[in-house]
């Protein structure tokens, strides 16, 4: 229960932020990725604003628990691999053309309107297909 | 004489705090990396169905928290294209490309820069390039977005 308490004031805290930041409007998002436009800086402020708190956060991780029981993550290895640049290029593609990620995409289907609705079950589509083109990809071009 | 700071930087920044004051409960309390993708990812395909409560009311709070602050806000409009197309294409990129990365914007970005982590800055800076060229071409080469 207390689980699940937390997960939601920290799922709360995200979409909050996520809202008053602005990070959900499709413009300001485009319109930091826009350097050849009119550019706009508000992302930055954003990143920012929330890798202070992480930053403090880890901080507390080495040698300790979390709260509510259990362990830490394991973190991986620091390893650039072929999923990582290939997935990290293909989602930019997609932020690039529609001004939206993972977790706007979720805070905004309150109020962004149908087209919120279906970036959201086409994302939702796209990550149901990922572990079979693993598969295929792995089969036509094995991953070192 | 300048300006003074562009009230959507502040509200940015303010907005970023909360952003991050999240991922430290989620990490601190529960053990977890607050990563959307992740978060979604493992319920979709089932890798993380041991924790799906967790994750669902997860993604409850991100959902109904901005309900409330609506009047806190300029104009609730996320000025999103009405191509039906665009949006599908994206939704699958987005979709396909973070969980091909294990990590989006929150999980490598947030999480990954704020421990310097090798993995989330290079997907950071891949992410970015990517979206800055899409912007380019179907913007200013194509002029759809």
């Amino acid at each position: 229960m207390q689980r699940l308490f937390y997960a939601f004031v920290a799922g709360g805290l995200f979409g909050a932020g996520l809202f008053v930041s602005g990070m959900t409007d499709t413009t300001k998002v485009q319109g930091w990725l826009d350097v050849f436009g009119d550019w706009d800086p508000t992302l930055a402020f954003v990143m920012g604003g929330a890798i202070i708190p992480m930053f403090i956060a880890w901080r507390f991780v080495p040698g300790r628990k979390p709260l509510v029981g259990g362990d830490f993550p394991k973190l991986p290895r620091p390893e650039v691999n072929r999923d990582l640049v290939l997935g990290s290029t293909l989602f930019g593609f997609g932020w690039g053309l529609a001004g939206l990620c993972p977790g706007p995409s979720v805070a905004s289907l309150s109020y962004g309107g149908v087209g919120h609705w279906v970036f959201f079950a086409a994302m939702m589509a796209g990550m149901a297909i990922t572990p079979a083109l693993r598969v295929s990809l792995d089969r036509a071009v094995p991953a070192e | 004489m300048m300006n003074s700071i562009p009230i959507d930087w502040i509200w940015g920044l303010v907005g970023g705090l909360l952003i991050g004051t999240g991922g430290a409960v989620y990490l601190l309390a529960n053990g977890r990396i607050m990563g959307a993708s992740g978060i979604l990812g493992g319920l979709v395909d089932r890798t993380g169905w041991d924790t799906w409560k967790e994750r669902v009311v997860f993604l409850l709070g991100v959902f109904l928290l901005p309900i409330p602050l609506y009047p806190l806000y300029r104009e609730v409009d996320t000025h999103v294209t009405g191509n039906w197309a665009v949006l599908i294409a994206a939704g699958l990129l987005v979709g396909i490309g973070t969980r091909f990365a294990n990590g989006c914007t929150s999980g490598h970005g947030v999480c990954g820069i704020s421990r310097f982590s090798l993995r989330g800055i290079v997907a950071t800076v891949f992410y970015i390039i990517a979206g800055g060229v899409a912007v380019i071409i179907f913007r200013h080469l194509l002029g759809i977005v």
